[in-house]
């Protein structure tokens, strides 16, 4: 673990897994929308409209794993002080934000059919809302603050008070009476939905996390690459040098 | 399919966009960085070196 933890070494890995986990993650979420088209059936209620559940729910899964992830790495930046951390964490932040966006919009787009409206205040979209605009936020934090370790440490920070948004998400739909429907999938007295859609559902959700690992591999080591770079533009400022490809050095 | 074909069509579109978009944004990125790293010949290509 401490030796992926060194960026060298990590490259090294990334750039061979990034391909192997780029293919899989594609046969995985190819298998997983024939199953979803072609295998399960119309839902007895919702008919052809529980389709938009095999992207909806590995999109929301996702939108909650990817902050998980952050508030890990933003342990290892405020306890370790540890580069690769903060590089992962500021790398997750677009891609979690993205996955927040499909949530919302896929479930809205779900809801108008099915509740005949596009939006409620109700707390599970509420509270997703919020997680979608601290992710916002998180990205506004990196670009706004020009010390790179500084912003690494206020986006931990920031990182570890919105984690308290992780179980009000979970749960809101058993604390409070809600529109959205209660836990199916992950709950403990096991899922409620019929094994003809829990398989190509739990399918979907596996190559959508494959493809998250994928992009943020992709998306660290490229943090990684733009630090590398920031130091040599550095170092050829101090020498008195040009700076060639300042342009991609971004904080 | 049915009469909520729309909205099952405009949330795998949209989805497959923003994924697609995602990908785009990674790999112009990673180009990008590269090309300024290429610049410094001595330390700039060390992409792939271990410790």
């Amino acid at each position: 673990m401490l030796w992926f933890a060194n960026p060298a070494n990590f490259l090294w890995l990334a750039n061979r897994l990034i391909p192997w986990l780029a293919g899989l993650s594609a046969a995985v979420l190819a298998v997983g929308l024939y199953l979803a088209f072609f295998v399960a059936p119309a839902d007895y209620q919702q008919g052809e409209t529980v389709r938009i559940m095999f992207i909806h729910v590995p999109a929301a899964w996702l939108s909650m794993f990817c902050y998980g992830l952050m508030a890990v790495a933003a342990l290892g930046t405020l306890v370790w002080r540890h580069p690769l951390a903060d590089a992962a964490q500021q790398a997750a932040a677009p891609i979690g934000a993205a996955f927040t966006f499909i949530c919302l919009v896929t479930g809205s787009l779900w809801g108008k059919p099915m509740w005949g409206t596009w939006w409620v205040w109700d707390a599970r979209l509420t509270s997703v809302l919020v997680l979608f605009i601290i992710y916002l936020g998180l990205i506004a934090l990196w670009r706004t603050i020009e010390e790179p370790a500084l912003a690494g440490r206020a986006a931990a920070i920031l990182t570890l008070v919105g984690c308290v948004n992780l179980p009000i998400i979970k749960f809101s739909v058993d604390w409070w009476n809600t529109l959205h429907q209660p836990a199916s999938v992950f709950r403990l007295g096991g899922p409620t939905i019929y094994s003809s859609m829990l398989w190509p559902l739990l399918t979907m959700a596996l190559g959508a996390t494959l493809l998250f690992l994928t992009l943020h591999l992709m998306a660290t080591r490229n943090e990684i690459l733009r630090r590398r770079l920031r130091r040599l533009s550095i170092l050829a400022v101090q020498d008195g040098r040009a700076v060639p490809g300042a342009e991609g050095a971004r904080p | 399919m049915s009469d909520h074909t729309a909205y099952i069509a405009a949330a795998y579109g949209l989805t497959v966009i923003v994924v697609l978009g995602m990908i785009a944004a990674i790999v112009i990125d990673r180009r990008r960085i590269e090309r300024a790293l290429a610049r410094f010949p001595s330390r700039g290509s060390e992409t792939d070196q271990r410790s």
